[in-house]
């Protein structure tokens, strides 16, 4: 190391100690057992969770599916507007971000609750009452509330980079809406999807929060089960460190996946 | 088409603040009912301001806030200038270390500190998980952000400009004070903001790593969701969401006509 990079030597320390080390004991807890002796005994308990696990993967997917079908059309609106309409929608976007989201999660339980909002208001004309807290649908809503502006925000930033005459050019080589939008937009957003979509999988599939809020507790994610083996009443830092582990490597992996997509698609395409 | 796109973009908003009014309407309620209005009252306004436990929390999230965002911004600047400095491979391999809290989910980050500090404490009986791991495991994932966006702002500038003050006789460090930061302090206060938010905003780190000592007011806020919730907590959302909208209107309104002067200028 250049003596010049010295300067950077307290990061050094500070990612070994508070992030590289806590990973380490994570692994560590993961294959030890209560006396500390070698064991795969917590990997092997993934067969006991694989409900919870397989849940918030496929919620988790559904949630960003929908983060990408909403706000696609958003982004791509947000980028063609007037350079004023652009700052403001960004505004827009921006504040409720601003509302600490278990607020805003909260929210959502006044709503949908059996005797909120909406149930109150069906009532009056003579419907319902529906059950829609504590259900799964509740917990995607919120995941799909929560994180809506991760989609958008990426997306538009990469799409708004994209140059007026582009799309000219396509239009002078007879290219109509449709096919500017397939052959051209598309490809050339792809990055902002990328990123978009693991910006909304990664806290979707590990929340515990919306879960417990929207859910009411019956419907358990894979979050809720690592909480409750740390803070719960009976704590089992092993097994949830293993759990935890696992979840770390299949975010690992589903973004490896995505990334090994991105690069494929980019280099077949346009760069800017 | 464009009235097609207005609409749908409106649908979509309605949909992001439909659940932020709802909350400020009924923060102004007589009853305690979050869903049938009874009539105006600021009643839940008052009790909030004579609620201790909340505006303590106000002020132990504020207080960690402020020491996270100064601590990480310096050590993340100072970061960001080593990193230029270094020799490429050990930068990329630092830079990918720099992504691990950007990218682990939220409850991955908290669960591995939250061992870290309770093996440190149960061995030592230093660190004990309160106040203080509070402020270490903000600063932990609020470094990432300072850097990046500080380093940016490095690479944006014109490194002979830093040379030519030293050819000049101008010492290294001066040179860096007079000629680096001010260049980079965009970045800098861009990093500083960005950390103080995301500190004031977190709940799933400081839930695992704050242990029974401290509490902010997300984890108030949390603890209280789980019984039945006081429309107090209406009352602050609303006055906390019109600060906020203020300031932004505020640097919104300034930065429009800042950039409409900018593109004038360049049009002439």
């Amino acid at each position: 190391m250049k003596k010049d990079s010295l300067i950077a030597s307290p990061f050094m320390l500070w990612v070994l100690i508070f992030t590289i080390i806590p990973l380490g004991m994570v692994c560590w807890y993961a294959f030890t057992d209560a006396s500390g002796a070698f064991t795969l005994a917590n990997i092997e308990t993934i067969g006991t969770y694989w409900v919870y696990l397989k849940d918030s993967l496929v919620m988790g997917a559904v949630a960003t599916l929908l983060c990408l079908v909403l706000g696609y059309p958003v982004a791509y609106i947000m980028s063609r507007a007037s350079w004023g309409a652009q700052q403001t929608m960004m505004m827009l976007l921006m504040l409720p971000q601003w509302m600490n989201f278990l607020l805003r999660t909260y929210s959502w339980m006044t709503i949908l609750e059996n005797n909120g909002l909406i149930n109150t208001l069906l009532g009056k004309i003579g419907i319902g009452p529906f059950q829609m807290i504590n259900t799964k649908g509740a917990i995607i809503l919120g995941m799909v509330y929560n994180f809506l502006p991760y989609m958008i925000l990426p997306i538009y930033s990469v799409m708004e980079k994209i140059h007026e005459s582009l799309f000219e050019a396509a239009r002078d080589l007879g290219a109509n809406r449709y096919n500017t939008l397939l052959r051209v937009v598309m490809p050339l957003s792809l990055p902002g999807v990328i990123t978009g979509i693991t910006m909304v999988f990664v806290p979707s599939v590990s929340t515990f929060v919306i879960s417990q809020m929207l859910g009411g507790g019956r419907n358990m994610l894979i979050g809720d089960v690592i909480e409750r083996l740390f803070v719960g009443a009976a704590p089992n830092y092993n097994v949830g460190a293993a759990l935890s582990l696992v979840l770390m490597v299949l975010i690992l992996i589903s973004m490896a996946i995505m990334k090994k997509f991105d690069d494929g698609e980019e280099t077949g395409g346009l760069m800017m | 088409m464009k009235i097609l796109s207005k609409v749908y973009t409106t649908l979509v908003f309605l949909f992001l603040y439909a659940p932020i009014v709802v909350l400020i309407v009924f923060s102004f309620n007589q009853s305690k009912s979050r869903s049938v209005w009874k009539g105006f009252s600021l009643r839940w306004y008052e009790n909030l301001f004579n609620d201790h436990i909340i505006l303590e929390a106000l002020w132990t999230s504020i207080e960690v806030a402020v020491l996270a965002a100064i601590i990480a911004t310096i050590i993340g600047t100072a970061a960001a200038v080593g990193l230029k400095r270094m020799n490429k491979g050990l930068r990329s391999v630092m830079l990918t270390l720099n992504n691990i809290p950007m990218v682990n989910p939220d409850i991955v980050t908290g669960i591995s500190m939250m061992l870290l500090f309770v093996a440190i404490f149960t061995a030592t009986g230093l660190l004990r998980p309160g106040f203080v791991t509070l402020v270490i495991a903000h600063v932990t994932f609020c470094i990432p952000y300072v850097i990046l966006s500080v380093l940016p702002k490095l690479n944006q500038m014109n490194p002979s400009i830093y040379e030519a003050a030293q050819d000049l006789g101008c010492p290294p460090m001066k040179a860096f004070m007079k000629v680096v930061m001010p260049e980079i302090m965009p970045g800098i206060i861009t990093g500083l903001m960005m950390a103080f938010t995301l500190s004031l905003d977190d709940f799933v780190i400081s839930y695992f790593t704050s242990g029974s000592t401290a509490q902010t007011l997300p984890m108030v806020i949390y603890s209280m969701t789980k019984r039945r919730l006081s429309p107090k907590v209406n009352a602050l959302s609303a006055i906390m969401f019109v600060i906020v909208m203020v300031m932004l209107l505020i640097i919104n309104f300034r930065q429009l006509r800042e950039a409409a002067r900018k593109r004038a200028k360049s049009e002439v």
